[in-house]
């Protein structure tokens, strides 16, 4: 019996959200204790098993495996591949800085706290289920307590976006789950993830079945990744959600939903994916320039930051969508950074508007004067928006880009031609909005950090606290050391990728 | 210590940046020798470099390699170097980032910031300089944008916003052409690894480093060809993409002109000669005819532009333009000789053929020299006239040649100092810009650009011309009757401090042209073949 280092990750916030539920409702700062002392668990757990992780051995590793409900096929089976556990790290570097970034909630804490533990916890299952019973349960149980912290703790029209986020990605996980089902019953009643992809990868003649059903995966998981045009719950959830819930939502939830759609739509059903891919890029690509193009008309600084995961996600996709070794890579790696940015800069937005209450670009000016980490921070995470090079975002487009390069002189066995040639035009597409990032990215910064001092009231403004700061500084750290150092995620994410390059019968 | 000096010059300035980051923002005085006095370590440094390259001359190999696994998914690595081509402009670059830090002296706002920034800002030129892989190049190059950025919009003039926006969306738009061809290069030669790339075995786009989509091998050349021209040409900058260029100086703070006229137009031409021309000999010998019309353009249009300027400073960034228009011409006249001797008859074959073969490429030689040095030269003089631009302009608070006047009476020492840089920018010999002119016009004249030669060095008197307006606008005429109850006062002893190493640069590179000359002909004679 080894340790059971996964299910203890995934177990402490639970615990935690136990714990906090048991303290008194006005024992403020004990219940805060409580959240960070078990989110650091996490943290460092996850941190554990991402260093840990054997990259020469690569396949699943820390398994833990407990029959459940035999009869159905359904056992307790967890594992991470390279290509999952920098997304436990992720989850618990966003969820420790969510945590202090939300000290000063006062406004039922415990509840807050608590939901907040419990939508962690789904997350951690979710990245580990190599079961996909548990993973469905994991996966829709995030979606309860988003929906109460979003309507009870949210701002402007918190119900409204409550309500709509709510519903776009239960529908979506719906389509996905009686995918998930009827590739169960292909597979002959096992929910095993490995079991299953033996099965698939060992018939040959199962592409009928493959080409019926990616599709509705794919889409299905692909809502919570806000696949293009199905992503507009994704702006409206962020703006109205609280701190916390923007930077968990929209750095790791919705991760799971482009994690689930490689583990589930692609790994089990490669024929499926290499039909299909080649048509979906232009989704994606879509995802890319238009959130680009919308971001760059917003007002309200949340609406942007929401626009730019929207387009972070594309990314992802895009790298998804290339199917060769480099888009994977990329596609992990963009996952894992991508999320950090994100969280960073929700949290900075979150910052700012407690301090303001203001969340318009116009009205916002010399920020920098009063808050300058704050500044740095901004400037960090929106050039690693923008895929300046040191910083991860580079990392990131570089091997996305040479996967859609890459996957222009691809053979695909179900095309016309056989060539998708248009995947090298997707990749100048994709570029050339790189561009629109960038104008947008340094207005905004410069507008409300470093504009001319015109407010005297934000001039009185109180910087940021030390919490804050630590935060800040850590997500900050994080960023840069993955982007000098880009083998430091890469080593991990590459050795997960290249087992699923065997799976799916490419040449890695 | 052969092993780690690279590493050490290019981030030496780093770990002044931290040093200053950590220092309390009220020490100011602290803070601005404090960085001028760490910025002279990787100066001393760098002066290691070229002594030693001068007794043991890169004879078309990279000297102090380092190599590093760094980002082994897309087999791209930490691999640094220097040969001729990349050692002076190492050493210029820190040479004039202390002389930058002491004419900022009299910055006053946020000086933390400033000087931190500044010296990010030399750790990504020279890390691009030092770079001997395509994506390392990449990321020093891309970074550098980001400080200059910040400089301008932060401490610049009064149109600083609209200046520093069209800097960075200029450069930036047009290195996305470029990284896109990076990858492609990767994709198809397996390696941004340059001196492998450089091989017979590495070139891309030829042999087996192949790639199959949308277009052929030979398109991919040229489109690739293009899109670092591009980016290196709208660096340099060649006329007609000139134009972020005086809005970007007229606004920026004066140390920040020094560094942006004296170093970072530098980037441009350095990517020709070490990327562009040994990358794609072919597509570079075919366009070369192109370049040499838009230098030409460039080396006239310029000038007359800068004679049209009423605004000091505007008047010295087009002269950029012009004297870096020279530096084109050399380029172009190098591109043309690309892989002439590969065409170049057999031993016993035709022997008149041969001759002009051999005359071409001594002629593209000495024209790539002058390139190289030309860059030196126009890093001293621009750097030295946009100090005595910013000095001046401190004082007088306009930049308006028609409201200047009468200076030299009321400034004695600044007058002198200011003759003596403007003569460095017109290229009077005896001083640097002599040389390296003569060595750009001669190697162009024997090469099949003789007629686009007579053109620019008809420009040439236009150079005359606008300098002296400068030099009489500026220094002679009546004194402006503002000046009368308030006199300006003298040059400092700093900004003296600030100036005076770049006269001496200029008069010793002048006199003793050899001391760069020698390494840089090596690694020319090993690039033209």
């Amino acid at each position: 019996m080894t340790f059971p280092i996964l299910t203890l990750i995934m177990l402490s916030p639970f615990v935690g959200a136990g714990v906090i539920l048991l303290i008194p409702k006005d024992r403020h700062e004990a219940i805060k204790v409580v959240a960070a002392a078990f989110s650091a668990v996490s943290l460092a757990l996850s941190f554990f098993v991402f260093a840990g992780f054997n990259t020469a051995k690569g396949g699943f590793q820390f398994v833990e495996s407990v029959p459940w409900i035999p009869e159905l096929g359904i056992s307790y089976k967890v594992g991470v591949d390279g290509f999952s556990a920098p997304q436990l790290l992720l989850t618990g570097i966003v969820m420790f800085a969510a945590v202090l970034v939300s000290w000063g909630k006062n406004d039922r804490p415990r509840e807050f706290f608590a939901f907040l533990l419990i939508l962690v916890g789904g997350v951690f299952g979710a990245f580990m289920s190599l079961d996909l019973f548990l993973f469905l349960i994991f996966y829709e149980m995030v979606l309860f307590p988003v929906y109460v912290l979003v309507a009870s703790w949210g701002s402007g029209r918190k119900e409204y976006a409550a309500m709509k986020l709510t519903i776009y990605l239960f529908l979506g996980s719906l389509v996905a789950i009686i995918g998930v089902l009827a590739v169960y019953f292909y597979a002959g009643n096992s929910f095993d993830f490995e079991v299953i992809q033996k099965f698939m990868a060992a018939k040959q003649g199962g592409f009928e079945f493959q080409r019926l059903w990616f599709l509705p995966v794919f889409i299905g998981f692909g809502v919570l990744a806000s696949i293009w045009p199905l992503h507009n719950w994704s702006p409206d959830g962020y703006a109205s959600a609280p701190t916390a819930v923007s930077m968990l939502h929209g750095g790791v939830l919705k991760a799971t939903g482009a994690y689930a759609a490689l583990r589930f739509a692609i790994q089990l059903m490669p024929e499926g994916a290499k039909y299909w891919l080649p048509l979906v890029v232009f989704l994606c690509l879509a995802n890319v320039i238009y959130a680009g193009a919308v971001a760059f008309r917003q007002r309200d600084l949340k609406y942007i930051i929401g626009f730019a995961s929207v387009a972070h996600l594309g990314l992802v996709l895009l790298g998804l969508c290339a199917l060769n070794v480099y888009g994977l890579n990329g596609a992990g790696y963009e996952l894992f950074a991508g999320g950090v940015m994100t969280g960073l800069m929700f949290a900075l937005v979150g910052i700012i508007y407690e301090r303001a209450h203001v969340r318009d670009v116009d009205k916002l000016d010399g920020l920098a004067r009063v808050m300058p980490i704050a500044a740095v921070a901004f400037v960090i995470g929106s050039l690693s928006a923008m895929g300046m090079p040191g910083l991860p975002g580079f990392v990131a487009e570089v091997q996305i880009f040479m996967g859609l390069w890459q996957a222009s002189q691809q053979v695909y066995p179900y095309m016309a031609n056989t060539v998708a040639w248009w995947y090298g035009a997707v990749a100048v597409a994709g570029v050339l909005t790189v561009v629109i990032t960038a104008a947008w990215t340094l207005i905004t910064g410069a507008k409300i950090f470093f504009s001319e001092p015109k407010t005297a009231e934000w001039q009185k403004l109180p910087g940021l606290n030390a919490l804050e700061k630590v935060a800040i500084v850590f997500m900050c750290a994080v960023l840069v050391i993955a982007g000098v150092f880009p083998n430091s995620v890469m080593s991990v994410v590459s050795a997960g990728v290249q087992a699923i390059l065997k799976t799916l019968g490419v040449a890695a | 210590m052969q092993n780690f000096i690279l590493s050490a010059i290019t981030f030496l300035p780093l770990v002044g940046m931290l040093l200053v980051l950590v220092t309390p923002g009220k020490h100011k005085g602290l803070i601005r020798w404090g960085s001028v006095a760490f910025s002279l370590l990787p100066f001393g440094l760098s002066i290691v470099l070229l002594v030693s390259a001068h007794f043991f001359p890169p004879q078309g190999i990279f000297l102090f390699e380092e190599k590093y696994a760094w980002f082994p998914q897309v087999n791209a690595t930490y691999h640094m170097g220097v040969d001729g081509l990349s050692m002076p402009l190492v050493v210029l670059t820190t040479f004039l980032t202390p002389l930058a830090l002491l004419i900022s002296m009299s910055v006053e706002k946020d000086v933390k910031a400033y000087y931190a920034l500044f010296m990010l800002l030399e750790t990504a030129v020279i890390g691009a300089f030092v770079s001997l892989d395509l994506l390392l190049f990449f990321v020093f190059y891309e970074l550098s944008l980001v400080p200059m950025y910040f400089l301008i919009s932060l401490w610049g003039g009064a149109n600083k916003r609209y200046a520093s926006l069209k800097f960075i969306l200029y450069t930036m738009f047009a290195s996305l052409g470029m990284l896109l061809a990076i990858q492609v290069i990767g994709l198809a030669s397996g390696s941004f690894d340059l001196p492998y790339l450089f091989s017979e075995a590495g070139r891309p786009f030829v042999g087996k480093n192949t790639v199959n989509m949308l277009v052929g091998n030979g398109m991919w050349q040229a489109i690739a060809f293009g899109a670092f021209s591009l980016a290196f040409a709208l660096k340099i900058p060649i006329w007609p993409l000139h134009t972020w260029l005086p809005d970007a100086h007229t606004e920026a703070p004066t140390g920040g002109s020094m560094m942006l006229a004296g170093i970072l137009l530098k980037l441009g031409g350095y990517g020709f000669l070490r990327m562009v021309l040994p990358l794609f000999p072919d597509a570079a010998r075919e366009f070369a005819p192109v370049l040499a019309v838009l230098a030409m353009l460039s080396i006239v249009l310029g000038a007359f532009a800068a004679w049209g300027q009423t605004d000091f400073k505007k008047l010295v960034a087009y002269s950029s333009v012009n004297h870096m228009g020279f530096v084109a011409l050399g380029i172009a006249v190098a591109a043309s000789a690309m892989g002439a001797a590969a065409a170049m008859p057999a031993e016993g074959a035709h022997k008149a053929a041969g001759y002009v073969g051999e005359a071409l490429i001594e002629s593209a030689r000495i024209a790539g020299n002058g390139a190289v040095l030309q860059m030196i030269t126009h890093g001293l003089s621009s750097a030295a006239m946009f100090a005595v631009v910013g000095i001046v302009y401190e004082r007088a608070h306009t930049r308006d040649l028609n409201k200047l006047g009468g200076l030299w009476t009321i400034m004695p020492k600044y007058g002198a100092i200011m003759i003596f840089c403007a003569m460095g920018s017109v290229g009077l010999p005896g001083l640097s810009g002599f040389v390296s002119e003569f060595l750009v016009t001669r190697g162009a004249w024997g090469s099949s650009f003789t007629l686009l030669t007579v053109i620019s060095m008809l420009g040439l008197l236009v150079t005359g011309i606008y300098i002296l307006k400068a030099i009489q606008k500026v220094l002679h005429g009546p004194v402006g009757h503002e000046w009368e109850h308030h006199p300006p006062k003298d040059i400092n002893w700093i900004e003296i401090l600030g100036v005076a190493p770049l006269m001496v640069a200029m008069l010793l590179l002048g006199l003793l042209p050899s001391i760069v000359l020698n390494p840089i002909n090596f690694s020319i004679a090993a690039l033209i073949r």
